[in-house]
């Protein structure tokens, strides 16, 4: 028969072909698991893309001189990097700034420039004030009202304000600033505090973490092999200072710990300590350690406890029976089981420590202080672009190192419970 | 550390704000708690509009986000002199005009009874406070007492660890007049590179020694803990301490860095007429002089310090406590806002700086 040679093609019941109606089905099913992780999807957008995309876009972006002062925007737009200012110039700006005193908007573009050069704000407020008195010749007006508008240095921070993207943000959080020529250089030695803040971030931000993780791991492991109701009240313990407020634990080691505290006045009582060699724990880079890590803590026993309840005592006892000592047991059969446990934790801790900024702004003195400290400062300062490029760098630098941890143990070992 | 815990439910406090008429935001703590009293609930019983106080770490910092977002919560905000230019001059707070003012008790005009500087395009000014320095009068007594700016730095007659805030604004002027520059030159000399150099030198005669506070109820605890022997403060945390809790504090006045508190309204201020009855309610003769009743911040009106103010304990003269006190005056520096708005960022750059090396 002719129709033996063509098969038929397969159809549902109401006719449509089978392969049609499946992905008709399928499509169905997608849509209504889209309809129901939608709402999570929109939150995350919401609460978490959309505010680091703004606060990205803010690190590189302050329109707050080119939007109040046009003309002379429009002039830098059409000279060359490092030209003198010319009399069209200073008419351009003179232009500006009546303009500016009637908008009120020369504090705006003060605070802009003021960023790349201090001590420009208030020419810019004061210029603003005598603004309607500038008159033709402009250069000569501008120099007589202050001196300063004939310094390359101002003209070079106006033009490198000119432009509302720009990297000035990134120079000042890596200590660099432009020179009058328009080249880049180190700010001078006594200014220099963000490079060696941030690297001071990471390194204190790693020895909390080995530090929770020293104290973590055999408190995780007692959780995870004690009889049940043994652990469960040694688990209220873990958890009972993680419920409490994060001020409230900051301030009782701030009792315990400080010159005139309980440890140190029962270090005196009993004689260890002379009374004027009182130990020095509170207010710098110690009491930070110290705090942060009992902070940090229950995020270092939490993972660890839910992988090694998980590990079977079968294969330890397997490996003694076999001839191992404890320690080859515990370095070849346990520690390599409880990784994704130690993964998770140290990432969870390393990343909560970058961002602290409550208690070592409590507790840190000087020389304890970290990174969101001074982004807290300029937080409230206003200078937001600022604390964007100072978070941005921070971010940046997180992503790195999950980047490595990825490398290193793979992103697919982590166990977060 | 009272503040900082307040900071906490300030949030809730947000939520509460939503349907109160008039919503204040100021520093918590002993001086929020003095401006409910004085300002807030006179104000409700005098109007019938209600009013809201609610708590920040710094008043000034969420304005420019709520203005931003066009979701201004607050209808009156407490801000530093310094911040008030700023957001001003930025846009972000509804223009004042001083004609608009009460005239003082006794009908001078408003413009005339300010002092200088209290009124300025956007904010009225609600008292004036003082940075000074305060010791433990159990640790130095008699004749031995600490008594001008330099011997707070003089570790070998006075020794003990001190109390600075952690920050550049007001530390550098106190080392600069502890180093006996006068008053009146102190900003000269400090916007020299051979200036800062002696403000910075000064603080390292006794960098070793200093503790670093950051909120202001921190002092009056550090001296009561007994961690430090004397401490630089705002004034009105001392005498709520050695006055209201009888605390063995005394103040140091020579050296003192004043400067007014403003009240200001946001721009687009849910209720700004409202908020406007409310700051010429509070910023009338009344009104300062109510609060001065609660904490000893001086009013910057005349008037108000024509009759003698008393404490709420019914006994103590304010006078001889008010940093504008004329014998409390005899080494002050007035805080310069375009000193600190042009030099900010780049002296706390350098003071961050300094206080990482050793």
């Amino acid at each position: 028969m002719a129709d033996a040679a063509q098969p038929a093609l397969l159809t549902t019941s109401d006719g449509r072909p089978l392969k049609a109606a499946l992905l008709a089905a399928q499509a169905r099913a997608k849509r209504r698991a889209f309809f129901l992780v939608f709402p999570l999807l929109a939150f995350v957008i919401i609460t978490f893309v959309l505010p680091i995309g703004q606060m990205l876009h803010r690190s590189v972006y302050n329109d707050g001189f080119s939007a109040s002062a046009p003309r002379i925007t429009a002039w830098f737009a059409q000279s060359e990097p490092g030209a003198v200012p010319d009399e069209a110039a200073y008419a351009a700006l003179a232009e500006d700034f009546k303009q500016m005193k009637a908008d009120k908007s020369a504090g705006l573009a003060g605070t802009r420039v003021n960023y790349t050069l201090p001590e420009t704000r208030s020419l810019f407020t004061a210029t603003a004030r005598s603004a309607d008195t500038l008159a033709p010749p402009y250069k000569e007006a501008f120099v007589a009202l202050d001196p300063k508008w004939g310094d390359p240095l101002v003209w070079e921070a106006m033009r490198s304000s000119s432009s509302a993207y720009t990297a000035d943000f990134y120079l000042i959080s890596t200590d660099r600033e432009r020179t009058a020529d328009g080249s880049i250089q180190q700010v001078p030695e006594n200014q220099r505090i963000y490079l060696y803040l941030f690297v001071k971030t990471f390194l204190l931000s790693g020895i909390i973490t080995f530090v929770c993780l020293l104290l973590a791991f055999p408190v995780a492991h007692l959780l995870a092999t004690l009889p049940a109701a043994k652990a469960n009240l040694l688990m209220i313990l873990v958890l009972l200072p993680f419920w409490t407020s994060l001020l409230v634990r900051t301030t009782s080691w701030i009792v315990l710990l400080q010159g005139q505290g309980v440890v140190n006045s029962a270090l005196v009582s009993t004689g260890f300590l002379a009374d004027d060699g009182r130990l020095d724990m509170m207010y710098n880079q110690t009491g930070t350690i110290i705090v942060m890590t009992h902070i940090l803590l229950p995020f270092m026993i939490l993972p660890l406890y839910s992988v090694m309840r998980v590990i079977p005592p079968s294969y330890a006892r397997a490996a003694r029976s076999l001839g191992a000592t404890s320690w080859t047991t515990f370095r070849r059969i346990y520690l390599p089981q409880t990784l994704p446990g130690i993964g998770a934790g140290a990432l969870l801790v390393f990343i909560l420590a970058v961002g602290y900024y409550i208690t070592p702004a409590l507790v840190g003195g000087a020389d304890g202080q970290l990174i969101s400290n001074l982004i807290d400062f300029h937080m409230d300062k206003s200078n937001w672009s600022l604390a964007a490029a100072l978070s941005a760098m921070l971010l940046a630098g997180v992503l790195v190192l999950y980047w490595l941890y990825d490398r290193l143990i793979g992103i697919d070992n982590l166990k977060l419970g | 550390m009272k503040k900082l815990l307040i900071l906490s439910t300030a949030l809730t406090g947000m939520a509460f704000a939503a349907n109160a008429d008039v919503t204040v935001m100021s520093w918590g703590g002993a001086y929020g708690g003095a401006q409910t009293e004085a300002h807030l609930k006179p104000f409700t019983a005098a109007t019938g509009i209600n009013t809201t106080m609610v708590d920040s770490e710094n008043p000034a910092t969420p304005i420019k986000a709520m203005v931003e977002a066009g979701n201004v919560t607050v209808d009156v905000a407490s801000i530093e002199y310094a911040d008030a230019i700023r957001l001003c001059d930025e846009g972000l707070l509804e223009p004042i005009n001083v004609a608009d003012l009460p005239a003082g008790a006794d009908g001078t005009p408003a413009a005339e009874d300010f002092l200088a500087g209290a009124v300025t395009d956007c904010a009225v000014s609600t008292d004036i406070w003082a940075t000074v320095y305060a010791y433990d009068t159990t640790k130095f007594s008699g004749d031995t007492v600490p008594t001008t700016a330099a011997d707070f730095f003089d570790l070998e007659k006075f020794p003990g660890k001190r109390g600075i805030r952690k920050g550049a604004k007001a530390v550098l002027e106190f080392a600069l007049m502890a180093d006996g520059v006068p008053a009146a030159e102190v900003y000269a000399t400090l916007g020299t590179p051979e200036g800062l150099d002696r403000a910075f030198a000064k603080l390292d005669t006794i960098k070793g020694e200093v503790v670093w506070w950051e909120a202001g109820a921190q002092p009056p605890q550090l001296l009561a803990d007994g961690e430090v022997v004397m401490s630089t403060a705002y004034n009105g945390r001392i005498f709520n301490a050695a006055i209201g809790e009888g605390k063995p504090f005394e103040i140091v006045w020579d050296g003192q860095i004043y400067e007014n508190e403003m009240y200001a309204i946001p721009k687009g201020a849910p209720n700004k007429d409202a908020a406007m009855e409310f700051i010429k309610f509070a910023t009338s003769t009344e009104g300062l002089r109510a609060q001065a009743q609660y904490i000893s911040y001086g009013p910057a009106r005349k008037s108000a310090l024509k009759e003698e103010l008393i404490f709420k304990d019914g006994k103590t003269v304010m006078a001889p406590h008010l940093p504008t006190a004329p014998e409390n005056m005899g080494n002050a520096l007035e805080s310069s806002f375009t000193f600190w708005v042009d030099k900010d960022a780049e002296l706390n750059e350098r003071f961050n700086a300094w206080l990482a090396a050793n």
